[in-house]
């Protein structure tokens, strides 16, 4: 009886997932069986493909500009992640670690930063980019800002690190240990998986973008990244749902691949945000 | 005597200038690009000031063109506003059910958790013009199947009655990150209190709601202020899904109807864009950044507060 109720709960349980499943997963398969279609069936309503057009995927490839919004990205997303980890760590760390008047001060101007939506400064931002620094229709004005500690950074580096015991800080210190060798030699070695977390988390925001691009970088399409372009994308292709759908999985495609390798980092990160903040 | 003194004093000297040291990125960043343009959209929205010519002091005129004549603020407002109440709720209650989901799949639990979690990834511009392209009235699969087995066929992001539960749905979509924020709360809900609570005859409601949902509170009021900040900030897709849907899209300087179709997926922040950087009136364009800085402070004051009367409700 007890283990017919089990079986019962077992088929209700999976039944569920596998419908929820079909949510999750089938806008992928659809947007990719759109993208190998040909032009005149992709203007059909088709759900199957009749041929299987993979040249789709190299003309969206071959596009003038395509490389060149991936090195964008690439440069963005990669020099911010560098950069914003790097100066957010002794931040982070002397507010986790350090005591000093003024320390929860500090943290409310992180947490306000960070509650702070990027729109509300938007306006004086780019006056002060293009007036007085002269770097719009560029990413710099993006990118600059990263080395300058980034609160979300901060937050998570130091919800991570107050979980380190201050014994090994000290016992670093008796052995007259500097802080910032302490800093590079103790606890750097100790954080590796939150600084990995934080450095994904940090490249998929800046890949993920579009805001900042389009108010910096679209005056000038040299600097376009992959999701400001993918959406002109489609103004050059109007009808042509199969090309931009190729488009849309190219775009996707090395997000997921990066997921594959990196998931585990990407779990403890998720909740690393979540249950300890 | 004075000596140690002076060692001491010395000793203060240098530790706070290494904390300076070490804090000195954040000091120059907040400075920088936070509390000075924070000061500057607080000045502008006093000014007439289009980019060229120098600021001119106006008042209040600004604030009561915003309030009284600008036809894109009220419905940007009350769009928000109306995310804020059913997107975070939904997502809330949906991130929560599929975290239980997870937590009682007994065979294949990791191939469904990572299934279940892929769309979060996928790039909001990519996700978004996928969606557009499923729920188009035209050739969209979505509307294919509807057709096939007999539903009607909504307009999705083409009519502004279905273009904000249009969002919601690709915003369920991307229920990733609460998935396993929940799915982690719930594995630390001691096991012993489920236990206890089945020997006192509680069913699995009962379990819920007065062992589950107690223990998980913390989680759920993350959940909520985190989704409040972000549906505040809710930029990127509803403006590429008007701009697909309107078909009016393209490299810079093209211009198309904000909000699309018919300012039904108008946000604040696209305001404060479409102001900022179509209309070229700064002034405007800081009153309703600050309109936004205020609404995003005071939702995260209230919840913060509330929240915290939630967690000492548990001590």
């Amino acid at each position: 009886m007890a283990r017919r109720r089990e079986l019962l709960h077992w088929v209700a349980v999976h039944a569920l997932a596998i419908a929820a499943s079909l949510f999750f997963v089938l806008p992928f398969v659809f947007v990719f069986l759109t993208a190998v279609m040909s032009d005149d069936q992709a203007l059909t309503r088709a759900l199957w493909p009749r041929t299987w057009e993979w040249g789709n995927f190299r003309t969206v490839w071959e596009t003038p500009g395509f490389l060149t919004w991936w090195r964008n990205t690439l440069l963005y997303a990669g020099l911010g992640t560098v950069l914003a980890v790097g100066s957010s760590l002794p931040v982070a760390y002397a507010l986790a670690k350090f005591r000093f008047r003024g320390r929860n001060l500090a943290m409310m101007m992180v947490i306000a930063a960070m509650m702070l939506p990027p729109q509300v400064v938007i306006v004086p931002m780019y006056l002060f980019w293009s007036r007085q620094m002269d770097l719009t229709g560029t990413l710099w004005p993006l990118i600059i800002p990263f080395a300058f500690a980034n609160p979300f950074s901060v937050f998570l580096l130091r919800q991570f690190l107050l979980t380190i015991p201050r014994e090994y800080t000290e016992a670093a210190r008796i052995d007259g240990c500097g802080e910032l060798r302490t800093l590079l030699r103790i606890v750097v070695p100790m954080a590796k998986p939150a600084i990995a977390a934080v450095a994904l988390f940090h490249f998929f925001y800046c890949w993920n973008d579009y805001f900042g691009p389009q108010i910096y970088a679209s005056e000038d399409p040299g600097w376009w990244t992959l999701s400001y372009g993918l959406e002109s994308f489609k103004g050059a292709h109007q009808t042509d749902w199969n090309l931009t759908m190729a488009a849309t999985v190219l775009v996707m495609a090395p997000v997921i691949v990066v997921f594959f390798f990196a998931q585990k980092a990407f779990i403890e990160g998720v909740t690393l945000t979540g249950v300890k903040g | 005597m004075s000596a140690a003194v002076h060692t001491l004093g010395a000793r203060r000297r240098r530790a706070a200038l290494r904390t300076l040291g070490f804090l000195s990125p954040w000091l120059i960043g907040f400075s920088v690009f936070f509390a000075y343009p924070l000061g500057a959209t607080v000045y502008f929205s006093f000014m007439k000031y289009d980019g060229f010519t120098d600021p001119v002091w106006v008042g209040l005129k600004n604030w009561r063109y915003v309030l009284f004549d600008y036809p894109f603020f009220w419905p940007a407002l009350t769009n928000t506003l109306w995310l804020v109440a059913v997107m975070v709720t939904l997502r809330t209650v949906f991130g929560l059910g599929v975290g239980l989901l997870i937590t009682r799949i007994k065979t294949g639990a990791g191939v469904f958790r990572t299934l279940f979690y892929l769309p979060f990834l996928a790039p909001p511009v990519a996700a978004t013009m996928a969606f557009v392209f499923l729920m188009n009235p035209g050739t969209g699969p979505v509307n294919t199947i509807l057709d096939r087995i007999g539903l009607g066929e909504p307009g999705w992001f083409n009519d502004a009655q279905w273009s904000k539960p249009a969002l919601t749905v690709l915003a369920l979509w991307c229920i990733g990150d609460l998935m396993v924020i929940f799915m982690a709360s719930l594995l630390d809900v001691p096991k012993e209190q489920y236990e206890a609570a089945e020997l006192d005859g509680a069913g699995a409601w009962a379990r819920f709601r007065y062992v589950t949902l107690p223990n998980i509170r913390p989680v759920v009021l993350f959940a909520v202020v985190t989704g409040v900040i972000a549906t505040m900030q809710y930029y990127t897709e509803p403006i590429v899904a008007a701009k697909v849907a309107s078909g009016v899209i393209g490299g810079s300087g093209q211009h198309f109807e904000p909000g699309y179709p018919e300012k039904s997926t108008l946000t604040v922040p696209q305001s404060v864009y479409h102001l900022g950087f179509q209309r070229f009136d700064t002034g405007a364009a800081c009153v309703v950044a600050l309109v936004l800085f205020v609404l995003a402070m005071a939702f995260t004051y209230v919840l913060m507060r509330r929240g915290s009367g939630f967690l000492k409700e548990d001590d």
